[in-house]
């Protein structure tokens, strides 16, 4: 009979301390909602931001370690993970911080709201964090299960229903997808593990079908997720119905999250079959950014307008990983990410200011003459949309120079010359916010804002940061891509993708 | 390289006769007297009331929601039994933790009221 092993040296708990706080921190919230009442949930917001940025700073402590592996590989430490814990951490106390005021006035019950937002960021660090294609899929579940139920958080409203109902629908059916795609790539590869994954591509004995059926399932999977064309049909209504503050959470964290994971398995792991996986995807960026434009022309309503805006924007990230054979373009998409976070969170922080109880507001038209009530509001929502259309010198504008100059040395030049007439396109839907703002009369006339100190505070962080990232682009450029370089090195076996 | 699949060939093979068998030998063999009762939908020995579209206590959901869960915890629980020798102190921590965060859902559960039956 074997001896018990006492010992506990061997459990590297210090790679998921940023992890264990939000998970231990996301049940404490639970717990200590019991106690409060709805009406007092502020506090529980507040605690909530806490202990995000206790985890944030955690991970900014591990941002310059060296990479590592924990969990007999199944996770991976270093700078890619901690960048996107930082970003989704950062997203998700923006959420709770737009939310304060907001789960008061539309009387959101106050515990199980934190504490999903909590949980979904949790998964969403897990995903980013995952050297091993089974850990991905429990961190898009915990993610996914939590923004379905907030998704759907406002019960007594049908479009908040819809928007759950669609969303979880076409969730769990892409969740389908993506889990056949690892079963047909463990089929071919014998490892749910991206390190022997990408070793065993250069084995001659790999069935190349078998594993090109699993990465193209895998793409469609992530294709939901992103809501890249023609995967994007949930989107706009999900993003209409959901409350705001989760529209904007589902437009940001669950996007960066997806991307974390997208970009480590394909242009981290996947190099090798480069050439396969970048024709696919030059096609389905195509289209990302034109049918999301097109569509994003039309709306009327401002939540869809985001939605097919944060579609076409998906579609420039997605130039971004079609030229993954440039060493730029890594780092170009995780920059891209960051100005992307600042710029959208502060987007739609204007439609939650301007949303009360029983009076939704979030059509265009009720944004008319919003610059002669609200100054302070309009500038704001002024810089995010020219930040979108990418205008310099903001972060837009950056992320987009980043992205297009790695194409073009990826040789993409058609690829950056649908970009480019695309970007010309969304100026134009982004500045007809502004005419209505400043142009235009009429519109309603939201409540004072001075009752609304929280909603202030995450206006001037993401327009101060949205300005930040653009005018000194330098120390955050060579972050991201000393943060994608660090997956690299998590990948000893690592080829550069050679272009077609 | 197909002639690794024949083994699961052969055992679709087998199923497929086996079924079918059972099937075709119940038919050929076993007695018919049908009744009212017997051609009923849900055949379970009292006559159905009501329609199955009536309505129903949330409290069901909500208990059919926390057996699940203690129902997997049993599952993952069973073969971590069997193995603790070889897991060692690791095993129980990491067992003591996934208990830990069970018992934290039933708490809640029960503060919130979902076992109060009245």
């Amino acid at each position: 009979m074997t001896q018990f092993n006492w010992s506990l040296i061997n459990f590297a708990w210090l790679p998921i301390l940023p992890l264990i706080v939000v998970a231990v921190g996301a049940m404490g919230v639970l717990l200590a909602g019991v106690q409060v009442d709805d009406e007092d949930s502020g506090a529980l917001g507040i605690l909530t931001i806490a202990l995000l940025v206790f985890a944030a700073v955690l991970s900014l402590l591990l941002f310059g370690g060296r990479p590592s592996v924990a969990f007999s590989g199944a996770l991976a430490a270093g700078g890619y993970t901690a960048y996107f814990d930082l970003l989704v951490l950062f997203a998700a106390a923006m959420t709770a911080l737009m939310s304060v005021e907001y789960a008061a006035d539309q009387g959101l019950a106050g515990a199980e709201y934190y504490a999903l937002l909590m949980f979904a960021a949790l998964g969403m660090m897990l995903m980013a964090a995952g050297d091993d294609l089974i850990v991905i899929f429990l961190g898009l579940e915990t993610m996914s299960i939590a923004i379905y139920a907030l998704a759907g958080f406002m019960r007594h409203d049908p479009r908040s229903n819809e928007a759950a109902l669609k969303y979880f629908l076409l969730g769990a059916f892409s969740t389908g997808f993506l889990l056949y795609g690892i079963a047909f790539i463990y089929g071919a590869t014998g490892s749910i593990k991206l390190e022997p994954i990408e070793a065993a591509l250069s084995r001659p004995a790999t069935d190349n079908a078998l594993l090109l059926a699993g990465v193209g399932l895998l793409l469609i999977g992530f294709g939901f997720k992103i809501a890249a064309v023609p995967f994007h049909m949930w989107a706009p209504d999900a993003y209409e119905g959901a409350p705001t503050p989760v529209t904007a959470f589902m437009a940001v964290g669950v996007k960066a999250a997806a991307f974390a994971a997208f970009v480590r398995i394909f242009m981290v792991h996947l190099g090798p079959l480069g050439p396969q996986w970048t024709m696919v995807l030059w096609v389905m960026a195509g289209l990302t950014m034109t049918v999301g434009n097109l569509a994003a022309l039309v709306q009327t309503n401002i939540k869809r307008m985001l939605a097919y805006s944060a579609i076409a924007h998906a579609g420039y990230i997605l130039v971004g990983m079609t030229a993954a054979a440039a060493p730029r373009a890594g780092g170009a998409i995780l920059y891209y990410l960051l100005g992307y976070a600042f710029t959208n969170l502060g987007a739609f922080t204007v439609v939650v200011a301007l949303e009360r109880r029983g009076a939704i507001h979030d059509n265009l038209a009720d944004y008319r003459g919003l610059a002669a009530r609200h100054p302070f509001l309009a500038a704001a929502m002024a810089l995010f949309m020219l930040s979108l259309a990418g205008v310099p010198p903001l972060a837009g504008f950056f992320g987009k120079f980043y992205i297009f100059s790695a194409a073009l040395d990826a040789h993409l030049l058609w690829l950056t010359i649908i970009a480019v007439i695309n970007s010309v396109i969304s100026a134009y839907y982004y500045l007809s916010v502004l005419i209505a703002m400043y142009v235009r009369e009429g519109g309603v006339e939201p409540a004072a804002l001075r009752t609304r100190p929280a909603l202030i505070a995450t206006l001037v962080i993401a327009a101060a940061g949205t300005v930040a990232i653009g005018l000194f682009p330098q120390p955050y450029i060579t972050s991201a891509a000393g943060a994608f370089v660090s997956a690299l090195g998590n990948a000893p076996h690592h080829h550069v993708v050679l272009s077609r | 390289m197909l002639l690794t699949w024949f083994p699961i060939l052969v055992t679709l093979a087998v199923a497929a006769l086996v079924v079918g068998g059972m099937v075709t030998i119940n038919r050929l063999t076993g007695p018919r007297r049908p009744s009212k009762i017997k051609g009923e939908e849900f055949e379970c020995g009292n006559p159905p009331t009501g329609q199955a579209w009536g309505r129903f206590s949330v409290h069901f959901y909500l208990t059919a929601l926390l057996f699940v869960v203690f129902d997997v915890e049993v599952i993952f629980l069973y073969p971590w039994a069997v193995e603790l020798r070889h897991l060692g102190m690791f095993g129980l921590v990491e067992a003591l933790i996934f208990i830990g965060i069970l018992t934290v859902g039933l708490v809640y559960a029960w503060q919130r009221g979902a076992l109060d039956w009245n």
